[in-house]
């Protein structure tokens, strides 16, 4: 089919996209300058999630469509792995916030070496993979838009086609202007680019507006709606089989794959790394990106398949389906469309290229520059001279782009070069992962996991790219490398049922994960690495506004110190920095104090990155750092410090409870064996006093000699009792005894209870009233045991009945289960506070006057709890009711007879 | 020799009766009480010459009535024989500390009881 | 101290709910249909899932 697309001016497209360039560097200028007066545009939530959009880039804009053309749903893994990641993000990206803010990390380099020991080779070979990963991703942008370019001036779809073809290095050349002026304005890179994160925003903004204006024009303008689509779609063997699954990724491996793969990709590109780490403001932000994140993913994937069936039925094979989104406006004459488009298409590019070039800028120079730079020991100021470097290696991974675009960006589609650099970040994630969540990963683990993996990679899926264009010979491909048919790229070890991507995948990740566990588990970590491995894993233990734990031993000269700051920061921030540390301190710094090393080094980090700010302060520290031991130890310190305070506050608390209780528990045994003395003495000394007078008497007369014998009989008795008293209760604490439960007639107790006291209450005058009870409540219990709970609770009330004027009254009611006792005096009662220490060991009733002491106790203070024992035995329970002044009513319940 | 007059706090009936038999063998004349309170009122209305009190009684306490007692001079001719049922070091210092003259431990042999109130008294042996 | 709170960790949850949702063998019961308005029943479900989850997110972020 030919089709005929309606073409705009070259001058007029390239106006109007450096007009949109223009309003970029506005929008950042003025949110810069905003910021700089302390007025934040990006601090709003919806802003960070928007930023979070730069994921979506010209593979999104353009290549989905292209993709789901010919392979259905082959385009969703890529999102659907990032909607499932945003997630976990509450978990997993707020450790690493918490984290890159300590530790004042720069880049997702700095990030892995930091957290295997800050040491500058790691940071170096992440840097390099990351570099190396990305580049082709960044030519596939150029790619876009210079063939969107072309396509939309010329109305053919070439790439390059001379003049026109370097659209793409004069807007890789505006882009790199953006980003050296707005991506490197600070020299510590952790400070945030506001600006570039409010143009970020808006693009992401323009760029769905710009997809779904398309998708809406092509449904509703060139069909009648989707379903009109789908039915004429439904007719055309080309796109019927894209309803399969078949069409797409391979398999179902595969497909678990891909999103496995974007969810690496999501949390370990350079770019994301830095708009969702580097560049967040507040965690909190994470709440609404963590739904209007895959909202934004969402929307931008709804027209995917209609486009693409829209695209093979109007245009066919006319245009590359990766150009379906711009050429059906410009087939359909809209031409205002076409330009909205290709800003869209711009925008997504252009993001990526701003975002992506500032990670990997502060990547090279921190990580790959610096360390060979410091060596030399150049100029004083040192970090002018790292700005100029990062500003250089901005132009260079711009051009170092588009020279891989020239060179190699020809034959593949879109999303296939966008997946390898998927797959070369991905080797990022078991020592980046493991980095997070398992201490006893090490350094040598890391190495042996990125090395590698990043080989797999490499063999697996950039020799075949190179073998497709003819730069490695063909044969390695059919045959494997000198005909070792096992080393095949494609289908290493003999696998050949997955696809070319899933493969790599597959192989890569699985080798690396385990060169890291094995190695890790092989070597040891030394100092600084246990260190780091602590402070990151155990991230979220700490508080998010601890400051970093000091590692180092000893001081440093004042002067020395301020000349590397000076060095580094210059003489203004260097400044900044030890006054910054001095109000903390309040007031004074110490040369000897390690605090401060600390301070400066983290200082230093944020702009020169982990590895070479401690590479640095070590050169100047007067001790050799910490060993392992000392490590631990602090670490464990400051780590447990605030764990064990909090922990020993409350074990404190319960160990004065406990002593509070035993000095309590021994004095009410005092008070208890002293009461109990006293209350044996008593009857004693008048046993004894009338034995001696009768003996020393012989002259008294017969009355009185009877009379003082009684005295003697009845003391006895008492004693009797009271050790009788004392006896029960030992066993009763000690839970012995027999007990013979049996259906009692509660009626029957009452009554015999009663006629044994009945002398004590007419002796007191006290009434006794004891309510008619039916004859038929028969209870289970042990009949002597329930009648002494009785006589306890009826000999206690006669002592506080007030004389004369008391009353005592028994009653008994009884529910379905249990019956229930009541005995009420009308005595002075007792206070609340008392109610429930009267049933325990050793304690007097509260409501007698005066305490133990000078009080008189009446009796050996043992009734009630004799009571509550035998009531709690026969499975029921005894409380008082009371308020002072109005009596008191003991109350006790026992288990109904069932059955009989 | 005037008769010595006596008085008897205790809450308990028969050691009251024991005290009293063995005091009025004495030749001492007996008055009783039956707790602190009405130990104190007695004591100010007879001014006796000996107070045998008992250290544990309702309300006011033996410790209580002689503090009061020695606070007042019309009180310094009367002796004071704490009672207690409670024999420790500490309460014995104490009773000596509040200007107890002296201080039986319950159970008493009512020998020695007799003697030691005749030395209080001044009375010679029978 | 800071662990996870229980809401980020049931969201956490939803996440691999939604891994599982979004893969073989559920896929399959849906593969080759056509779905509403004929789209494919695959993407159809597919977008449910995606949108449930969505929605689900903000209701536990309430």
């Amino acid at each position: 089919m030919a089709a005929t697309l309606t073409t705009l001016p070259a001058a007029q497209v390239l106006g109007v996209s450096l007009l949109y360039l223009g309003l970029l560097f506005v929008i950042a200028l003025v949110v810069d300058r905003r910021a700089a007066r302390g007025r934040s545009l990006i601090a709003s939530p919806t802003v960070y999630a928007l930023s979070l959009a730069v994921y979506c880039t010209s593979w999104t804009f353009f290549g989905s469509v292209g993709l789901a053309a010919t392979q259905g749903i082959a385009f969703l893994p890529t999102y659907l792995g990032p909607a499932l990641m945003a997630l976990l993000w509450p978990v997993l990206l707020v450790k690493c916030l918490r984290i890159a803010k300590r530790e004042r990390i720069t880049t997702i380099a700095d990030f892995i070496a930091s957290r295997y020991g800050k040491r500058r080779g790691l940071a170096a070979l992440v840097a390099l993979i990351c570099v190396v990963g990305v580049l082709p991703y960044l030519a596939l942008q150029l790619k876009a838009v210079a063939a969107s370019f072309t396509l939309l001036t010329t109305g053919r779809a070439e790439a390059h086609g001379g003049l026109f073809g370097d659209t793409a290095l004069v807007i890789a050349l505006v882009m790199a202007v953006f980003t050296m002026i707005f991506g490197t304005r600070h020299l510590d890179a952790t400070e945030r680019h506001e600006g570039l994160v409010a143009a970020i925003a808006f693009e992401s903004v323009v760029k769905l507006c710009a997809f779904l204006a398309a998708g809406l024009f092509v449904v509703y303008a060139l069909f009648d709606g989707a379903a009109a689509l789908f039915a004429q779609a439904a007719q055309d063997a080309r796109l019927q089989r894209l309803w399969s699954f078949e069409a797409s990724v391979g398999g179902w491996f595969d497909w678990s794959l891909l999103i496995l793969l974007s969810m690496a990709a999501i949390t370990l590109l350079p770019r994301q790394f830095q708009v969702a780490v580097v560049e967040n403001i507040d965690e909190s932000q994470l709440a609404r990106a963590s739904w209007l994140f895959p909202l934004y993913l969402l929307l931008i994937n709804l027209f995917v398949l209609p486009l693409a069936c829209a695209g093979v039925l109007l245009l066919g094979d006319a245009v590359p389906a990766d150009n379906y989104v711009l050429a059906l406006p410009m087939q359909a004459g809209a031409s205002w469309l076409a330009l909205l488009v290709f800003i869209g298409g711009t925008s997504a590019a252009t993001g990526m290229i701003i975002v992506e070039t500032t990670a990997l800028a502060t990547m090279i120079s921190n990580d790959l520059v610096l360390p060979g730079l410091l060596h030399r020991a150049p100029t004083a100021d040192l970090g002018r001279w790292l700005l100029r470097i990062r500003r250089a290696a901005i132009l260079i991974v711009v051009l170092l782009g588009y020279l891989y675009f020239r060179v190699a960006g020809e034959a593949r589609s879109l999303v296939s070069i966008g997946l390898i650099s998927f797959a070369a970040v991905a080797q990022l994630g078991p020592a980046f992962l493991g980095g997070l969540y398992w201490r006893a990963g090490t350094r040598a683990g890391a190495y042996a996991g990125l090395a590698l993996g990043t080989l797999i990679w490499a063999w697996t899926l950039l020799v075949p790219s190179a073998a497709a264009t003819g730069w490695l010979p063909a044969q390695w491909l059919s045959e494997g490398p000198l005909g070792i048919g096992l080393l095949r790229p494609q289908a290493l070890f003999g696998l050949d049922q997955l696809s070319g991507i899933a493969h790599g995948v597959f192989w890569s990740l699985l080798l690396n994960t385990a060169a890291y566990v094995f190695v890790s588990l092989a070597t040891r970590a030394d100092a600084q690495e246990s260190a780091q491995a602590a402070l990151f894993v155990d991230a979220l233990r700490r508080g998010a506004g601890e400051p970093a734990v000091a590692l180092w031993r000893g001081g440093v000269a004042l002067p020395e110190l301020r000349a590397l700051l000076d060095r580094i920061l210059g003489a203004e921030r260097g400044e900044a920095v030890l006054q910054d540390y001095r109000r903390r301190r309040g007031g004074t710094v110490d040369d000897n104090d390690p605090g401060l090393l600390q301070h400066v080094e983290s200082a230093l980090a944020g702009a020169i990155g982990s590895a070479s700010a401690r590479v640095l302060v070590a050169s100047i520290a007067r001790e050799a750092p910490l060993g392992v031991e000392d490590v631990m130890h602090i670490l464990d310190e400051t780590s447990q410090v605030m764990h064990y305070s909090r922990e020993l506050a409350a074990r404190t608390e319960e160990l004065r409870q406990a002593n509070q209780r035993l000095r309590e528990l021994d004095r009410l045994k005092d008070d208890f064996i002293s009461t109990v003395t006293h209350e044996l003495r008593t009857p004693l000394t008048s046993i004894r006093a009338f034995s001696e007078i009768l003996t020393d008497n012989p002259d008294l007369d017969a009355a009185e000699r009877q009379r003082y014998l009684g005295i003697i009989t009845r003391e006895t008795e008492r004693l009797t009792r009271l050790i009788n008293e004392v006896l029960d209760f030992a066993k009763l604490e000690q839970g012995g005894g027999e007990w013979r439960l049996e259906p009692v007639a509660l009626a029957e107790v009452v009554r015999d209870a009663a006629n044994a006291t009945a002398q004590l209450y007419v002796e007191a005058g006290i009434a006794l009233d004891l309510e008619p009870i039916d004859a038929r409540i028969r209870v289970r219990a042990d009949r002597d045991r329930l009648q002494q709970v009785l006589l306890n609770l009826l000999g206690n009330a006669v002592k506080f009945a007030p004389r004369g004027l008391g009353r005592v009254q028994v009653s008994v009611t009884a529910d379905a289960r249990d019956a229930c006792i009541s005995v009420r005096d009308n005595g002075p009662g007792i206070a609340e506070e008392d109610q429930a220490l009267i049933f325990e060991k050793f304690r007097q009733g509260g409501r007698q006057s005066g305490g133990p002491l000078t009080g008189k106790p009446q009796g050996t203070g043992l009734g009630l709890p004799i009571s509550r024992h035998i009531v709690e035995r026969l499975g029921g329970r005894i409380w008082v009711e009371s308020r002072p002044g109005g009596g008191a009513t003991f109350r006790f319940t026992v288990s109904l007879e069932t059955g009989a | 020799m005037t008769t010595k007059r006596v008085l008897i706090a205790d809450d308990e009936e028969n050691i009251v009766v024991s005290l009293e038999f063995l005091l009025r063998r004495l030749g001492c004349d007996v008055s009783v009480a039956r707790d602190g309170a009405e130990a104190l009122r007695q004591a100010q209305a007879t001014v006796p010459d000996l107070i045998l009190l008992d250290v544990m009684m309702p309300g006011v306490s033996g410790y209580d009535v002689c503090q009061q007692l020695r606070a007042d001079a019309r009180f310094a001719g009367t002796r004071i024989v704490l009672l207690t049922a409670k024999g420790r070091e500490a309460e014995i210092a104490r009773g000596r500390a509040l200007g107890a003259d002296d201080y039986i431990v319950k159970p008493f042999s009512t020998r020695e009881l007799s003697a030691r109130i005749r030395a209080l008294l001044g009375l010679g042996t029978v | 101290m800071q662990q996870p709170s229980r809401r980020s960790l049931s969201l956490a949850v939803l996440g691999l709910v939604g891994f599982g949702l979004f893969n073989y063998p559920l896929l399959s019961v849906v593969d080759g249909a056509s779905g509403p308005l004929g789209a494919p029943a695959l993407l159809i479900y597919l977008f449910a899932v995606w949108a449930a989850l969505i929605g689900l997110t903000l209701w536990l972020r309430r």
